[in-house]
């Protein structure tokens, strides 16, 4: 936004001194908006590996998938995405709680988000251990790590994000007003993402 | 259109529905056929699309953020582009700021020559216009003896406004456009969104710049 200033007499000239502000014309304050463009842009990374895991399953020759002798732990799997599912309900509970300005639950929904968030990427990290190929056996192995390890990628940040969070609940910042939790509102909106891309890999690699 | 995803329940939201659908896909997938699930998937997909535009047509209605002055000072935010000197606007100006401490804001918007060019931000010369024509306006306020300063503002008048009332604490807006065969921004609704959206007093200001020039 441009500026200018002129005055009269003895109201000098009111000066500006360093950049000039930032334009406030987003209708939805500047973190949100990060966080949603960061999430469109991180869509179309998933999408990119969806499209080689779709493409490298219609071109798989003979067309049986998994290809034959791997087997993908469905149910484990499964309760992987419960939990992982489950932390959405937590972070949702800690957000609302600090709405209410319950700082007791604020903590407790992001410490259990924290724990469940661990709690998935260990299970992930074990799956890995057990799952008896890796990325180099075919093709169906490198885009099962890639996309799988993609999301749990994502997941680590997610949960480095929490830390801060957490431990920013636990020295007493955040307040009820909208302005005064965006500190958990945004990490927040970035752990559904990572949940909800979880369900699409989850249905997708180990489902259909 | 708007963002349905504005906040964290919004994305709470989207997750619950994702998650219903994808156990949906699931059970099918697991009771009978992956093709069934596929086909079940491609069906919400298709259904989830559908619902997500419908839920993001239209405006949210919405309160301007205001700014608290305080300090006791009138304050008074101009809105104009082309009319920013009209003699009827100056008139008014200086009725609502005589005697008193006062303190003025003109905004002009920066306004495209075309929707392709704010589209493509082509709008460096409507800047540049907006600045000639602001600067002169300031000048002409100078010269009635008040305080006034100017900012370039958004090409939507009404987000200009908006952002010009988070960082000047205005008591009282004055719009100024054309007569109404030839303002666009009345065409647009422009008055009549501002006195929605802001609790302030608003007047509007008609300047025919027409008849002032064929008198000149």
């Amino acid at each position: 936004m441009e500026s200018a200033t002129a005055a009269l007499g003895h109201d000098a000239h009111e000066e500006h001194h360093g950049p000039p502000e930032a334009n406030q014309s987003s209708r939805i304050d500047r973190q949100t908006l990060g966080i949603l463009l960061f999430i469109v842009s991180e869509v179309m990374l998933f999408g990119a590996f969806f499209a080689s895991y779709f493409f490298l399953r219609v071109v798989v020759d003979p067309p049986s998938w998994p290809p034959h002798p791997y087997e993908l732990p469905v149910a484990v799997a499964g309760i992987n995405t419960a939990i992982l599912v489950s932390s959405s309900f937590t972070i949702h509970y800690a957000l609302e709680s600090i709405r209410r300005g319950n700082r007791t639950g604020l903590k407790l929904g992001l410490v259990l988000t924290w724990m469940l968030g661990m709690t998935f990427l260990f299970i992930q990290v074990n799956e890995y251990v057990h799952l008896g190929f890796s990325a180099r056996d075919l093709g169906f192995g490198s885009i099962f790590y890639s996309l799988t390890g993609l999301h749990g990628a994502h997941v680590f940040v997610g949960l480095c994000l929490l830390s801060f969070a957490t431990i920013r609940a636990f020295r007493g910042h955040f307040g009820p007003e909208e302005k005064d939790h965006l500190g958990v509102e945004v990490p927040g909106i970035y752990w559904h993402f990572v949940d909800v891309m979880w369900i699409v890999v989850y249905t997708t690699v180990y489902i259909l | 259109m708007h963002n349905p995803l504005r906040s964290e329940a919004d994305a709470f939201k989207w997750v619950v529905v994702i998650g219903i659908a994808a156990a949906s896909v699931i059970a099918l997938t697991l009771l009978t056929r992956p093709v069934i699930g596929v086909i079940w998937a491609a069906l919400l997909i298709g259904f989830g699309v559908g619902f997500g535009y419908r839920a993001a047509r239209g405006s949210l209605p919405r309160d301007v953020e205001l700014t608290k002055g305080g300090d006791g000072k009138f304050r008074l935010l101009v809105v104009a582009n082309e009319t920013v000197q009209g003699e009827a606007l100056l008139n008014e100006i200086r009725d609502r700021c005589h005697d008193r401490r006062s303190e003025v804001m003109v905004v002009t918007p920066a306004l495209a020559a075309s929707r392709a060019s704010h589209w493509a931000s082509d709008i460096d010369e409507a800047i540049e216009l907006a600045r000639q024509r602001m600067e002169l306006s300031l000048i002409e306020i100078q010269q009635l003896g008040l305080k006034a300063k100017g900012e370039i503002g958004d090409s939507d008048p009404n987000t200009a406004i908006e952002d010009a009332l988070r960082v000047f604490p205005a008591d009282e807006i004055v719009i100024s456009t054309h007569p109404p065969d030839r303002s666009r921004w009345l065409e647009h609704g422009v008055v009549d969104k501002a006195r929605e959206r802001i609790d302030l007093p608003i007047t509007h200001v008609v300047v025919d710049l027409t008849s002032r020039r064929a008198m000149l």
